[in-house]
């Protein structure tokens, strides 16, 4: 009977981190859902844990709660598989944008120097015309 | 200008202030009708400070992306300031500018030009696991394009227009990928890849990993890396 207890505060706990993550605008919705998808199935879970043993022996395992236990280490192999996954995204759009910002840098220096030597050109130009 | 071509020369450095200004005016020196751009990859050091003030125009990163990230950039900056060839050179004195020339005539028989150690000039040798490295790389890619490639991790090396517009979009930043897999992609993307002789010479500034653990797993890099390259579409 304890087992269950802690099962479903830690589900409702999940939940409730969330939820509070979502309320201040630190999690993005889409990653927001999958975690509130997981606590809603683990709360009825920590309640019935006899609810998958039907499940569980179709699939020819013992007991819903090793089910769930491998369901589980599998969805979190997933999930950090996606997450390496957004990452090299990321570090590939961040190198994007830091040759960007060098290229951009690099360019204005060019012109600036371009400006300045022209500037200087026109400036003894005048003073040539002034001189004479 | 080197045969009426608008020739561009990328020299990415990270945190090399000991060399690169005689780098950079031993170019200057040599070759003083080709632009000089000097990608510094986030140094921590004046590298940047020292190359401009020696006289090339510089592209700084604002953190350290690897040779890849900075070599990326240097053919950005080819393509959008429309130059005919960009030639790699190392900042650290390895590559020898008089043979730029040599490259830049080869690129009338290729899209990219390698310039190659143990082909004949020089006098650079290796031994051990990073010798089994080179010749099971130039084995592979000798066989891929069809000519002969002894050395094809080096850095120095000449490509015409398709090629920079290639790299410009295209460049890989993990470790080899910036040598081995752009030479497996341009051959595999059907173009002429071939090498020329150049004799190196010892690095001027910074020391070259030695140690026979490293050896090997440069090996092993250079192999998954290859089987990578050349499984990638």
């Amino acid at each position: 009977m304890k087992l269950t207890i802690v099962t479903a505060i830690a589900g409702l706990l999940v939940v409730v981190v969330i939820l509070e993550l979502l309320r201040r605008r630190q999690l993005r919705e889409k990653y927001a859902v999958l975690w509130l998808v997981v606590g809603l199935i683990v709360v009825p879970l920590g309640a019935f844990p006899k609810m998958l043993d039907s499940v569980a022996t179709t699939a020819g395992v013992r007991s819903g709660v090793s089910l769930v236990l491998f369901l589980g280490f599998v969805f979190l192999l997933l999930v950090c598989i996606h997450l390496s996954w957004e990452s090299s995204r990321l570090e590939e759009e961040t190198r994007s944008l830091a040759e960007e910002v060098a290229l951009i840098r690099t360019q204005l220096a060019e012109q600036e120097r371009t400006a300045a030597i022209a500037l200087i050109r026109t400036e003894s130009a005048e003073r040539e015309r002034a001189n004479d | 200008m080197i045969n009426n071509k608008r020739v561009l020369i990328i020299i990415p450095a990270w945190n090399e202030s000991a060399s690169i200004a005689d780098v950079i005016r031993e170019v200057r020196g040599e070759l003083p009708e080709v632009d000089l751009l000097v990608v510094d990859d986030g140094s921590t050091d004046d590298t940047a400070k020292v190359a401009r003030a020696a006289g090339a125009t510089v592209s700084r990163l604002p953190y350290n992306l690897g040779v890849g990230g900075a070599m990326r950039l240097g053919y950005r900056y080819a393509y959008e300031n429309d130059y005919d060839v960009a030639i790699q050179i190392d900042a650290d004195g390895q590559h020898d500018p008089r043979y730029v020339p040599k490259l830049v005539d080869h690129l009338d028989e290729a899209s990219l030009v390698i310039g190659a150690r143990f082909a004949g000039e020089g006098d650079y040798t290796v031994r051990g696991p990073r010798k089994w490295t080179m010749v099971m790389l130039s084995g592979v890619l000798s066989r891929m394009a069809k000519t002969k490639l002894t050395d094809t991790t080096s850095g120095f090396r000449a490509c015409n227009r398709d090629i920079i517009r290639l790299f410009a979009e295209w460049y890989p930043v993990e470790y080899l990928g910036d040598t081995v897999e752009t030479t497996v992609r341009v051959i595999r993307l059907k173009h002429k890849v071939i090498q020329v002789p150049v004799a190196m010479r010892a690095r001027q500034a910074g020391t070259p990993s030695h140690s026979p653990a490293k050896a090997m797993v440069y090996l092993g890099r250079a192999f998954i890396t290859l089987l990578l390259a050349i499984a990638r579409r």
